[in-house]
């Protein structure tokens, strides 16, 4: 029914089973528009947040996809900006990860403030001093530069393309991506960065803050590094699992190698980073303030030292090694965990950075405070992922994401109808321009 | 440390507040919910959930009979200074809704700002600041007895302690018709200050050399909350037990002299 | 975040921070409105685009 826009040369599901799933998400999706829209009504007591806890689950969940959504600029810059041409194979896929990440970050910012009719207080009442403003800025500007670079993704859609313009609009879209890519890689950097300054920054806390360089504090480098090197993690790994869901093989090896690669040296050189960032803090800076590193991992029932062995190595130096042997990440177990290994790491050290914050007791007499999100908090969370999940389903099934997937996966096209009758009229005119695939 | 001016056009409001005077009766709570239009609910039982601009924290030396000693500690805002107006939650806040007034040394709260970030209760390491997770909802009739001179805050955003600003104000403008060039001591002092019954928190203009304030910081036994942090606040702490005074900051087990409050 | 703002101040950290946002948006404001025109100007001429 839908084919006229399934693009040409691919094998789609039939359109009932495409709508099952795409209901048996959206039911996940309502329940989290629900609890959403609950927040936005009856205000912020839906949560299990507390004046302990003014940040809590929504901000791990910020800071999380925005981490695991760094998959979009770094690939964005390795191909446009370093011209690593193998990763054409994979880049839009990427720019689309990155796009429902940045979204469903700026959704639950949105969900997260006492007073979201005021969220534009942050752009107008600006105060340049604080790392949440930076934050929102990039944020905004980056997400504008992802949605750039989606539309000529869109704007290839088969039908989309026969209208005059709009072919034009994305070819001309194409032809200055680099400049997109390097404005957005500009942006990246600094707001992935300031997430990691946000909790640096907190002298009045022991645990989050950190010495720097000039008014960056180590976490603003760290967390822009480790964004750098778990992004394309999460992007393999949604790929791998997009085959698996799919059937097929979507993506080259030798992109996904690459990107594994270099992900793999970003990994093993942040963890080594991440290390002396860790020594330094637990010998220096926390005895500075009267506190010993391990004053911060015991008389509580959650945060013990297994975080920093988890973090740390279990979910640092290990997915390195595995990245950078050229048999570990040609192996596809392994390429599996290592990048899974990547992403629970970095989600792991950003909950750390929040959550754990928050729990430590700074004054003597004070207490370790333990949390529990509320459903609504969870709902919304995982509000997200559904999003994220029809997003990428509807993109993948009208838009060519994946320029290779003809390629890797032929198909005679049967033209059952008569719309298939004249659009393989329309291949037969030019087989070979219409069968090569579409790069973003 | 830079020698102070003692007639320093610039005010900084601080408190002196005695601990050995102290008896936790919580009168400068009540005093201060009421000065100030503090909301409450119908349940408090949950801490975590209540509005306390000023909370009393109870601390003990953790021995056994007989030499088990508690402690009161009121917990105003510290209104921190920082380094030059550097303070933990002024810098943090986005959209510049907490402001650090270098003319009195308060740090403010716009509520009409704010938009609920929450982020500036994140740094404070003090948790003097409490977000309005609710509505406030007065008792039938409690409405006619709220103070004119403080705005109720809504849903949604974070309030802290002022200093009872709203009376520095009256204070200016009753100075102004009088044709005073400045305020009095007694002319502006804290709604708990005036409560507290045994005469434990004393408020005043640290820099100010007739304020009580200003001899009062300068005890032997007075301290300040956490200045290892470098929060640099204008609550002083006073007692002359050596495990209070230990109490009032973190230190290393090998450390075994106090430091002396930086004036 | 305009210097008609109240709290605008022209100091290093107001011409640094804002210089770097609307820097940015000026360069995707420019490079979108190219493509645009570029693409009416292309489908006003009738350009065969079939070519990526």
């Amino acid at each position: 029914m839908d084919s006229a826009l399934i693009p040409k040369g691919v094998k789609r599901c039939p359109l009932w089973q495409f709508a099952l799933f795409i209901g048996a998400v959206g039911v996940v999706l309502a329940w989290g528009v629900y609890a959403m829209l609950l927040c936005w009504f009856k205000g912020l007591n839906q949560t299990n947040m507390n004046d302990y806890y003014g940040f809590a689950l929504w901000i791990w969940a910020d800071l999380a996809v925005i981490a695991i959504g760094g998959g979009a600029f770094f690939t964005g810059l390795c191909r446009y900006i370093f011209g690593k041409d193998e990763l054409k194979s994979i880049i839009n896929y990427a720019v689309l990860i990155g796009f429902i990440c940045y979204s469903s970050a700026l959704l639950i910012l949105a969900i997260d403030i006492g007073q979201p009719l005021r969220g534009w207080f942050i752009f107008w009442h600006a105060n340049v001093h604080s790392m949440l403003t930076e934050v929102a800025f990039c944020l905004t500007c980056y997400f504008g530069v992802l949605t750039i670079e989606y539309i000529p993704l869109l704007l290839e859609n088969r039908q989309v393309d026969r209208v005059p313009f709009f072919h034009h609009l994305g070819h001309n879209m194409h032809e200055i991506m680099a400049l997109f890519a390097a404005t957005g890689a500009f942006l990246s950097f600094f707001h992935q960065g300031s997430l990691g300054g946000v909790a640096g920054v907190l002298f009045g806390r022991p645990f989050a803050f950190r010495e720097g360089l000039y008014i960056w504090p180590w976490t603003f480098f760290l967390f822009t590094w480790s964004a750098a090197a778990c992004g394309p993690c999460f992007t393999i790994l949604v790929t791998k699992i997009t085959e698996k869901a799919t059937r097929k093989k979507l993506v080259k090896d030798n992109a996904i190698e690459l990107l594994a690669k270099i992900s793999g040296w970003m990994i093993l050189t942040y963890s080594i980073a991440k290390t002396a960032d860790t020594w330094y803090w637990a010998t220096v800076t926390a005895p500075s303030k009267g506190l010993t590193w391990d004053f911060f991992y015991s008389n509580n029932p959650l945060y013990g030292k297994w975080i920093l062995f988890t973090e740390i190595i279990l979910c640092g130096f290990v997915p390195a090694f595995i990245l950078v042997t050229k048999k570990g990440r040609k192996n596809v177990p392994a390429l599996w965990i290592a990048v899974t290994l990547a992403v629970i790491g970095v989600s792991l050290n950003r909950w750390v950075m929040v959550l754990q914050v928050m729990a430590v007791p700074v004054m003597t007499f004070d207490y370790w405070a333990m949390y529990f999100p509320s459903w609504q908090e969870i709902a919304t969370t995982i509000l997200p992922v559904a999003y994220g999940v029809i997003m990428i389903a509807f993109s993948h099934r009208y838009l060519p994401v994946f320029p290779h997937e003809a390629e890797l996966n032929p198909v005679e096209p049967l033209p059952s109808d008569e719309e298939q009758l004249a659009a393989a009229v329309e291949e037969m005119v030019d087989v070979e321009q219409e069968l090569k695939p579409a790069e973003a | 440390m830079k020698k102070e001016n003692k007639h320093s056009k610039f005010k900084k409001y601080g408190m002196v507040i005695d601990l050995d005077k102290c008896t936790g009766c919580g009168s400068c709570m009540v005093a201060c919910m009421a000065e100030n239009n503090v909301p409450f609910k119908q349940d408090e039982s949950d801490k975590l959930l209540s509005i306390t601009w000023l909370r009393l924290f109870r601390l003990t030396n953790d021995k056994p009979f007989p030499e088990t000693d508690v402690c009161y500690l009121p917990r105003p805002c510290m209104h921190c200074e920082g380094h030059g107006g550097h303070s933990p939650c002024v810098s943090v806040c986005p959209s510049t809704a907490t402001d650090y007034s270098k003319d009195t040394g308060i740090v403010s709260q716009i509520y009409t700002r704010c938009f609920g970030c929450r982020y500036c209760m994140a740094s404070c390491p003090y948790k003097a600041r409490y977000f309005n997770w609710w509505d406030p909802v007065w008792p039938d009739g409690m409405e006619k007895y709220l103070s004119p001179k403080v705005s109720p805050r809504m849903r949604g955003v974070v309030e802290k302690c002022s200093f009872c600003y709203h009376r520095y104000q009256q204070a200016r403008d009753k100075a102004y018709m009088q044709g005073k060039p400045d305020i009095e001591e007694s002319d502006y002092q804290t709604a708990c200050a005036q409560a507290c019954p045994s005469g434990a928190i004393t408020f005043g203009d640290l820099n100010d050399a007739k304020h009580a304030v200003y001899q009062l910081k300068k005890d032997p036994h007075a301290f300040r909350l956490l200045e290892r942090l470098g929060t640099n606040p204008k609550v002083y702490y006073v007692s002359s037990r050596e495990w209070v005074r230990r109490a009032g900051d973190n230190y290393l087990k090998d450390e075994g002299r106090l430091k002396k409050a930086v004036h | 975040m305009f210097p008609f703002n109240f709290e605008w101040i022209w100091d290093m950290s107001h011409v640094v921070f804002m210089g770097g946002l609307w820097y940015a948006l000026t360069i995707l404001g420019i490079g979108l409105t190219y493509c645009i025109i570029k693409a009416a100007i292309d489908t006003i001429k009738g350009k065969d685009g079939h070519h990526h």
